[in-house]
Parts: structure tokens; C-alpha cells; sequence
């Protein structure tokens, strides 16, 4: 990525005509399900109002959300849903076998994530959790982080919390990750010397060239975003905004971005999940 | 790039002597004194037609991903984050604007998002091919400045 504060074009030029930013009042309705896309914060929180990245969008790409059969991203929750009862490993298991109904022994897991884990006793995303059962259930290989197997399933398994808040414990053995998380989120990075909140807390509302800044909120993701003409992980998005302030930036799945998506998602606490969600 | 640098360089061996001028300053070397930097980084005149291109390149100054400016309706998107440009001459001085771009940490306050212009060293994960460079040259700040003296 070369550009100076990391505009991308390309994407914008896909929705340029007639963008409008109106979309900041809207609400995001799903079949007839009202979203929680805005709400107050609390006390302690640096915010005043926690707003989702929904809201930051343009009209257009905010109602291809509204549609199930527009969003692109559903392709991939569909997938998902195809690989939960395939069966795959040594163990000759599909998700199915262990967990049954998706809809039932997922529902909510996404809007906890990242969690504890009691047998690794570290810090797992959704990610971690997949591969950790195929490894351990289905003696199966782990799906790389960014593989569409990987997309597919995080975007399935987070369907099924989909309108539920999000909702994620910072106490106890996570603490000291929460604090990491937030050093990180306040550190500045990179050749442009800025650190997420630069951008997400002090300047949400506002436009960076052809980007109108949010929050940084990440109850949508996985998301489809049209610049990658596909799915990314939340940990992607964190490497392209390390990118475009000129950082290195950690690697997907470290314990840098798993502290980071758990600071994060405590900024977001009661913002209703949207996975699949949609971006331009 | 690296070509021209030979031949300046083959060239000045030639004659013994600096043909280009002064030499730019280096980034550790820049004194901001009192938010102003006093003299020319390079001590060639700025070109305010190449610095109104560095202000809007992206891959340059990309100072409109920030701020707007009336001079340059005719580019697209214009950012909101810093405030607008317009008669910035007449706020503040040419040595003040040269400090601003150069550090602006330094010349605004350490809190500003605005990066550093012409700085090289002291940041924290900077990505490999940045690593020692300046977002702008020398020349190119002094460009800007002259740009920027043009906004009555
Ligand atoms: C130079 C400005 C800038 C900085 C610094 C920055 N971002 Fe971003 N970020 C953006 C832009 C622009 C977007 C796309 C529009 C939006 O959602 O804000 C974005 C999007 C995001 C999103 C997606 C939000 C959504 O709803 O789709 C997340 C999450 C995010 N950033 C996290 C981070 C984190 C974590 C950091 C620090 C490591 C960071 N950002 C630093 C500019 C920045
Ligand atoms: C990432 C954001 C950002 C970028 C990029 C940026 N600026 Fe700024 N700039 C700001 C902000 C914010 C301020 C206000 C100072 C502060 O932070 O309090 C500012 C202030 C200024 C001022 C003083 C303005 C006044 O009216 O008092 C000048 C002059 C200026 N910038 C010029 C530039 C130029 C020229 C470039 C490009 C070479 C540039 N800026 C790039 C954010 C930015």
C-alpha cells in the first residue's frame, strides 16, 4: 500500500457517483429485526455514544446489508454452513457430528469472542476455537487464517449470534490482555506516527479523503469488503490500517491482534453482532 | 534516481566543488526554535506549482486527506480531520509553516495527528521500507511552503 493516509480508491471509485453520508441516522433493519447500531456508552467508556461501522457507510452499501440476498458476504455464511456437517479429518467427524444444530450450540458464541480458553489457558478468538476443535476433535488439519474455509465458518458460526450484543468478559485471567490491547490501541505506529485512536476515537465522523472514519467497531466481521473484492478476518483489517500509516504490522492470529481484538470489542459492548456484514 | 545521483556526483568530483548548491539539511539536523524554522532547508527557492502537486498527491504530501482547500476544489475528496487551509499566509509566517510541515509535533503540539514531514528516525514499527526516509524531501517541503504561502 503506497498512499500517503491509505485512501482506497479503487473501492470508492465503485460507489463514487452520488455518495452520500446521510446514512448516519439510519437504522439497520433485517427482516424485520431492528439492529442495535448505536447506543450510549458507558461511564468509563472513552466514547460517548458506541457506534457501529453500519452507520459510517454509504446508503447504498448500507442497504445491501439490509438483504440478505444482496449481501455478497452470505455466499460465504452459506459455505460455512455446507462445511459444518462435511466431514473431514482422521477422526472422520463433521462439526455436526459434535455440535448438531449450528443454531442452537452456536448461538452466541461470536458475540463473546475473543474468550478464554480453560484448556490452552490463553486467549482464543473464533478462529482459535475452530482450528483448536479440528485439531483436537476432528484430528483434522488447521484451515490458515485467512483461507476461505476459515471465512466461511467464522462468518456461519457468527450468523448464529447475529442481533445479539456483543458481549465479552475483561476480568479476570483476560485482564492483563485487555490492558495490552489498550496500550496497543493508544501507541503510535509507523512512518505517520498514529495510533487507532488517532483515527477511530478522536476522528469518527469525520472524512480522511474519500474514507468517512467510524469507530473501528468489529461486531460485523468477518466482513465483505468491495475493495477486496471478498471476505476479511478482523485481523486483516487491523494489518491494512497498520499498512496505510506506513507500520509493520503483527501477524494475524499474534498475541498483539488477539489483545487488540479484545480491547476492541470491550469499545463495542451491547453494539448488536452483524456478522456477515458488508463494506465498501 | 540513483543514475542522477552518479552523475552529480561524478560531476562535482570533476570540478571539486558543489555544483547544486547547498547541500539539503539533514532531518536530525533542523532546529525549530520558537515554532519556525529560520532558513531553507535547501537554499533553493520553493516552486509553489510543483508544491500544490505534492499537496495533493497521495502518495506525496496527501495533505488533502486531511484538510480542504479552495485552491484545489477540481481534486477529489477532501479530508475533515485538520482544519481547512484557506488564508493560512496570512496566520502564520513562511519559518512557521516550514516548521509545521518539518515536525509537527514539535511546531502545533506533541498531541497532533499530523505527521512529521521531515523526520527519519524515532518512530515505533516502522514498516521496512520507510525505515531512515522522510515522508517529503527537503526540496519538497520547501515546495509546499511556497504552495502554501499562496493561500491569502
Ligand atoms: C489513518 C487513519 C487510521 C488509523 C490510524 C487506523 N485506522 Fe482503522 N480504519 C481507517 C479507515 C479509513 C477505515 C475504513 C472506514 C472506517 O470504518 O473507519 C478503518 C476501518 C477500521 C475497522 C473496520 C470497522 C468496520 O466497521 O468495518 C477496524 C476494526 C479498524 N479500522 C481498526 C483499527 C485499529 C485496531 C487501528 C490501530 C492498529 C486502526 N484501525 C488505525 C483508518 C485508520
Ligand atoms: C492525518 C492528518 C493530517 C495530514 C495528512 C496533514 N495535516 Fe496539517 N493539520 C492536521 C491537524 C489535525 C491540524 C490542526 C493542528 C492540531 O492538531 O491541533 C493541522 C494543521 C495544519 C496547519 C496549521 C493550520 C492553521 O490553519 O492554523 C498547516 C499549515 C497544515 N496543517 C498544513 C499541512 C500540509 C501542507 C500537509 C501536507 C504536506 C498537511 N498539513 C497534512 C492534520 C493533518
Amino acid at each position: 500500500m503506497k498512499t500517503l493516509v491509505a485512501l482506497s480508491l479503487a473501492a470508492t471509485l465503485a460507489l463514487s457517483a452520488g455518495q452520500a453520508f446521510a446514512g448516519e441516522d439510519s437504522e439497520l433493519v433485517i427482516d424485520g429485526e431492528t439492529f442495535v447500531t448505536k447506543l450510549d456508552a458507558p461511564a468509563d467508556s472513552p466514547l460517548a455514544e458506541i457506534i457501529s461501522g453500519w452507520r459510517f457507510r454509504s446508503n447504498e452499501t448500507q442497504e445491501l446489508q439490509t438483504d440478505d440476498f444482496e449481501n455478497p458476504a452470505m455466499i460465504f455464511a452459506e459455505y460455512g454452513e455446507e462445511l459444518w456437517s462435511r466431514v473431514d479429518g482422521a477422526e472422520g467427524k463433521s462439526c455436526a457430528d459434535c455440535h448438531g444444530d449450528a443454531s442452537e450450540s452456536m448461538k452466541g458464541l461470536r458475540a463473546s469472542m475473543p474468550k478464554w480458553h480453560e484448556g490452552k489457558a490463553t486467549l482464543f478468538t473464533l478462529e482459535d476455537h475452530i482450528n483448536w476443535s479440528r485439531e483436537e476433535h476432528q484430528k483434522a488439519e488447521p484451515w490458515k487464517w485467512e483461507s476461505q474455509e476459515m471465512l466461511a465458518m467464522t462468518s456461519y458460526i457468527g450468523l448464529q449470534s447475529r442481533g445479539m450484543p456483543v458481549n465479552v468478559a475483561t476480568d479476570g485471567p483476560v485482564a492483563e490482555w485487555y490492558e495490552k490491547g489498550k496500550e496497543l490501541y493508544y501507541t503510535r505506529v509507523g512512518q505517520l506516527d498514529m495510533a487507532c485512536a488517532n483515527c477511530h476515537e478522536t476522528n469518527y465522523g469525520n472524512m480522511i479523503r474519500a474514507d468517512h472514519l467510524s469507530q473501528g467497531q468489529t461486531n460485523g466481521f468477518p466482513v465483505y469488503r468491495m475493495k477486496w473484492q471478498g471476505m476479511g478476518s478482523i485481523h486483516r483489517r487491523f494489518k491494512g490500517c497498520m499498512d496505510n500509516i506506513r507500520a509493520t504490522p503483527y501477524k494475524r492470529g499474534s498475541d498483539e491482534f488477539t489483545a487488540l481484538e479484545l480491547y476492541l470489542a470491550s469499545r463495542g459492548q451491547g453494539l448488536s453482532v452483524e456478522t456477515p456484514s458488508l463494506r465498501n | 534516481m540513483k543514475k542522477l545521483a552518479m552523475t552529480v556526483g561524478a560531476v562535482s568530483l570533476f570540478f571539486g566543488v558543489e555544483v547544486l548548491g547547498a547541500e539539503a539539511v539533514a532531518p536530525a539536523d533542523v532546529k525549530i526554535v520558537d515554532g519556525a524554522i529560520a532558513t531553507s532547508l535547501t537554499g533553493v527557492a520553493g516552486d509553489p506549482a510543483k508544491g500544490r502537486e505534492w499537496f495533493v498527491g497521495r502518495k506525496l504530501g496527501n495533505c488533502l486527506a486531511c484538510h480542504a482547500n479552495s485552491d484545489t476544489v477540481d481534486q477529489p475528496y477532501h479530508g475533515e480531520v485538520g482544519p481547512p487551509l484557506d488564508g493560512v499566509a496570512e496566520r502564520w509566517s513562511e519559518e512557521q509553516l516550514r516548521a509545521i510541515l518539518v515536525n509537527s509535533k514539535q511546531a502545533l503540539s506533541p498531541e497532533t495527528i499530523m505527521p512529521a514531514f521531515y523526520r527519519d528516525s524515532g518512530f515505533n514499527r516502522v514498516a521496512e521500507k520507510f525505515k531512515g526516509k522522510t515522508i517529503l524531501s527537503a526540496q519538497q517541503i520547501e515546495d509546499v511552503v511556497a504552495y502554501l504561502k499562496t493561500l491569502k
